[in-house]
């Protein structure tokens, strides 16, 4: 069951430069404010100068800060950061308490060498392991780049020394989209009388901005928070990580290694991160050489007998295709992460859509069904994570996992499951009697349709697969024409019948009104938030969420024939819509559609819902 | 490894029937690879056969071990993500020089570069035989063919060229009917721990018959090919007569007691040392001029294995911080209760 939860998008966020007294942190943390104030933002700033004006440089007593609050509602400069920009060591060590959990450290990595680890007084050569700091934190070298892009200015070691703070504002434009031409006119107007030094800023903020640009930074605005928290111990999380967790309780609960083959790509990295640290619980994670190696080497370990998952974004996904192709074929389980993010093409690497879910159905050569989920939260991608894993083992087939770029970098508390609260997933073992016997064949099947999994290794279980027709009954190549119809029913079939394996979906908001908001997939707590509010304003809506969308939910069908008006709204243009449309054609689907590379707003889901109501 | 003596061919013998063309040389590899297997004695259940597509990847279905025809030119990635699975299994891809060279290069020369413990069969053709006859990446500057009927006009690869761009630690070659030296080098390829390449230059009879008779045919094949032996000085020749010298940095064919060149001047090989400069020269003869083209194992050196390498750091990273499940990992991160 979904839990309720409440999407807030930060109405402000907290910035917080810190740096030695002289690297100008006031002037960036000024011009940032100005640039917000500029934009209709509500700013409150605070300027934490040290006691010494001239304190030892990269000293703890030399840190000066600037700490600014943008956005609606401000009232006060905000308890904690949701960035820090740390300039050196020093900063660092007096200002990431300030940090709040699911933020981001920024740091100069130039200024993190022995001797400035020494002047701040670090014990040990990891300064962020020393300070305890569980926040992400993104190493740049902003002084390095900073005198790399004022090489050719002609200004001394020194001057351009001073455009370091600017690299960071550049930075920090790019991460809450700033316009660079207001903050080159603040610039403009401090630097009147000196056009060289002028001329050097901008180069140094339009090089922060591009930094920023091309490594994909990226700062979740978001939180997504229960109302009603259940009582337990709690952590913070994003949905990357717990996709990552989540395949890892799949692991446990089937008695199957974990191995994970992918290739770096924003914005689903972060579980490739987070995999490749989590050797400490034996999971092999492979970096490989492009996407296709990601998923076939995935496919290699399945055949193997491990739990095998790949891990990509949309344009990964496209490359994926034949080997997915051949997993549908072959029978084997096999779990395709996707965090969506802007398409076609390389499209917008950072920012979230919805816009792969013809691709995740429909995107193979032949008749090629496969199992899709899609999680609903960052916490929810735990679950559904674990979810792909057990449909993929015990149904014999790939599961496409559909995350997206706001889930998958949105922060959540998360109430820490006990191992209990999940099933065992029962891996289809060859029967020991078959196997005794010599009388197994590897395309018999289980109850669900599936095939058996052996381990490698298995005596008498010796087998072939590929990606020829196999005949139904004996498993050798065949290219009679109906033993093929029969096998693309089969797996048809196959896959149809995981609906009696996955829970019916749930009316949520008002169920005995006329109207149903429906949506799929990472906009569950928008369009929970949006149905809500309008069930309080006296316009009341059912609210339905889908996360398993093939096969979708056995009682769909019912559901839909209850209501006058169906709305789905979607991050797309009307994916899920057509979907249901040629499933139940009975049902007129409306549609609220965003592809904007940002997720809803509560009040445009609202306002569009109560238009389509009256209509 | 573990070895015994106890399998013979047949034990590895599916009992699919063989669907390549008549004459084609396929043949006599699938068979010198049953004995190979049988000589090295890993049981067929813990031998699997990887491959991608083309007339050289049916092969897994006339093995009966664990065997996977995947799809075009992506075994390697296939096998690399098995053997990483289960190191215990021995690993096996068959390939040929369209999958392993053009399709899978890029896998190719990855597998290679990672050292992963499999043992890639390249059977080398030069031509595209499954969709009758195209040229390949191997197939000589000038090569006619149903895709180039003005001839080719690029080089071609030579795969042993690309294995030792990618570092590669073992390089076998043979011949299709050289049925002795193909059962030796795949044996020795699969006792070598890391990515073994075992070129078999392969005659399709349908499509590019008689492509590599100039090197092949019994007339000459004596003269034109030498089978390299580690420890063993390089001779070759019907008479043994001939051998190969240091010729400044080069290498020369000479005539044993001709020209003042005794036995004494002959090299030895030396398949094991390390530097690639001397195997690299020996591999890249081509048979057609004054040299002969290299058979046997050109180059076997010792290097730590991809799939060994993620076992080990996996047991050292859990021996020090020894999580023994998903929430005990996460219980030692930062939480809070609520009540």
């Amino acid at each position: 069951m979904l839990e309720n939860t409440n999407v807030k998008t930060l109405d402000k966020v907290v910035v917080r430069f810190s740096g030695d007294s002289g690297d100008g942190m006031q002037l960036a943390g000024n011009i940032f404010t100005n640039v917000s104030a500029g934009l209709g933002n509500q700013v409150s700033t605070f300027p934490d100068y040290p006691a010494e004006i001239r304190a030892p440089q990269g000293s703890l007593g030399g840190v000066s800060g600037f700490q600014v609050s943008v956005g609606t509602g401000v009232h006060t400069p905000g308890d904690g950061c949701d960035v820090l920009i740390a300039m050196n060591a020093a900063a660092l060590k007096t200002n990431h308490r300030f940090l709040k959990p699911g933020g981001v450290a920024i740091i100069d990595i130039d200024s993190f060498k022995e001797a400035d680890l020494k002047k701040a007084a670090y014990t040990t050569s990891d300064p962020v392991a020393e300070l305890g700091i569980k926040a992400q934190v993104v190493e740049v070298p902003v002084t390095s780049m900073t005198k790399a892009a004022l090489a050719d200015s002609g200004l001394d070691n020194k001057s351009m020394l001073k455009c370091r703070n600017i690299f960071a504002l550049g930075l920090v434009c790019w991460l809450f989209d700033r316009p660079l031409e207001a903050a080159l006119r603040h610039l403009r107007n401090k630097f009147a009388k000196k056009p060289a030094i002028y001329e050097a800023n901008a180069k140094v903020l339009q090089a922060g901005y591009d930094y920023g640009h091309n490594i994909h930074a990226s700062v979740s605005t978001y939180r997504i928070e229960s109302p009603d928290p259940k009582p337990g111990v709690y952590t913070d999380i994003n949905g990357n990580t717990a996709t990552a967790w989540g395949l890892i309780m799949a692991s446990e609960k089937c008695g199957r290694p974990l191995f994970l083959g992918s290739y770096p790509i924003t914005p689903a990295t972060d579980i490739l991160h987070e995999l490749a640290k989590r050797k400490d619980l034996g999971v092999k994670a492979c970096q490989m050489e492009d996407e296709i190696a990601g998923v076939c080497s995935a496919i290699g370990a399945s055949f193997a007998g491990d739990l095998a998952v790949t891990s990509t974004s949309g344009p990964g996904l496209a490359l994926k295709s034949e080997g997915i192709g051949l997993a549908v074929m072959a029978e084997l389980p096999l779990v395709v992460i996707d965090v969506q993010r802007g398409g076609p093409s390389t499209g917008l690497p950072t920012k979230t859509e919805q816009t792969d879910l013809m691709q995740a159905l429909y995107g193979r050569n032949g008749e090629s069904p496969l199992a899709v989920v899609a999680p609903a939260s960052p916490t929810d991608c735990f679950t559904m994570a674990f979810e792909a894993c057990r449909i993929a083992i015990e149904h014999s087939t790939p599961v496409i996992l559909l995350s997206d770029a706001f889930i998958g970098n949105g922060a959540s508390a998360w109430r820490i499951p006990t191992a209990d609260e999940f099933p065992t997933i029962k891996t289809p073992d060859v029967p020991a009697d078959m196997l005794a016997n010599g009388s197994w064949r590897p395309y018999m099947r289980t109850e669900n349709l599936g095939r058996y999994w052996p381990m490698s290794g298995t005596e008498g279980a010796q087998h072939r697969l590929g990606g020829l027709e196999k005949d139904q009954v004996s498993g050798a190549i065949s290219t009679d024409g109906v033993n093929h119809e029969k096998m693309v029913e089969l797996r048809r079939e196959k896959i149809a019948r995981i609906a009696n394996d996955i829970p019916a979906v749930e009316v949520m908001g008002d169920a005995d009104s006329d109207t149903l908001l429906i949506g799929w997939g990472g906009t569950y707590g928008h369009l929970r938030t949006a149905a809500e509010e309008l069930c309080r304003m006296g316009k009341p809506v059912a609210f339905a969420h889908f996360r398993y969308i093939n096969p979708l939910p056995a009682n769909t069908g019912e559901v839909l024939a209850r209501y006058k008006k169906v709305i789905v709204a979607e991050l797309n243009t009307g994916m899920f819509a057509d979907y249901l449309q040629c499933r139940f054609p009975e049902t007129r689907i409306l549609r609220i559609n965003k592809v904007q590379g940002q997720p809803f707003a509560v009040s445009e889901v609202m306002e569009q819902t109560v238009k389509l109501m009256e209509d | 490894m573990e070895e015994n003596k106890t399998f013979t061919p047949a034990n590895f013998k599916s009992d699919q029937a063989v669907r390549w063309c008549p004459g084609c040389g396929d043949h006599a590899i699938l068979n010198t690879l049953h004995k190979a297997m049988a000589e090295l004695g890993i049981a067929p259940h813990m031998t699997a056969v990887i491959s991608g597509i083309g007339c050289s990847s049916r092969l897994p279905y006339y093995m009966n071990t664990y065997g996977f025809h995947t799809i075009h030119g992506r075994a390697a990635a296939v096998a690399t993500g098995y053997k990483v699975a289960n190191p215990e299994m021995t690993v096996w891809q068959i390939s040929g020089d369209g999958d392993g060279l053009a399709i899978g290069g890029n896998h190719f020369i990855h597998a290679v570069r990672r050292n992963v413990d499999i043992n890639i069969v390249l059977f080398n053709n030069k031509i595209y035989g499954l969709t009758k006859g195209q040229y390949s990446p191997t197939s000589d500057r000038g090569f006619v063919s149903k895709s180039s009927p003005y001839g080719t006009v690029e080089d071609p690869f030579i795969p042993a060229e690309l294995v030792f761009g990618a570092r590669g630690n073992f390089f076998a070659r043979s011949i299709d009917v050289e049925l002795a030296t193909s059962q030796a080098v795949l044996a020795a390829a699969a006792r070598h721990k890391g990515t073994s390449v075992v070129e078999i230059l392969q005659n399709c009879v349908i499509f590019n018959n008689g492509i590599h008779n100039a090197i092949t045919d019994r007339e000459v094949r004596a003269e034109r090919t030498i089978l390299l032996e580690h420890g063993k000085k390089m001779l070759f020749g019907k008479e043994k007569n001939r051998g190969l010298v240091r010729d400044g940095f080069l290498l020369k064919a000479v005539t044993v007691g001709e020209d003042g060149y005794t036995l004494d001047d002959v090299l030895v090989h030396d398949a094991h040392t390390p530097s690639n400069f001397l195997h690299q020269q020996l591999a890249m003869m081509d048979g057609l001029g004054e040299l002969p083209l290299a058979l046997g194992v050109i180059r076997d050196v010792a290097a730590p294995t991809y799939d060994e390498g993620v076992s080990q750091q996996v047991e050292e990273v859990r021996a020090k911080k020894g999580f023994s499940t998903l929430r005990d990992m996460i219980l030692a991160g930062e939480t809070w209760t609520v009540e």
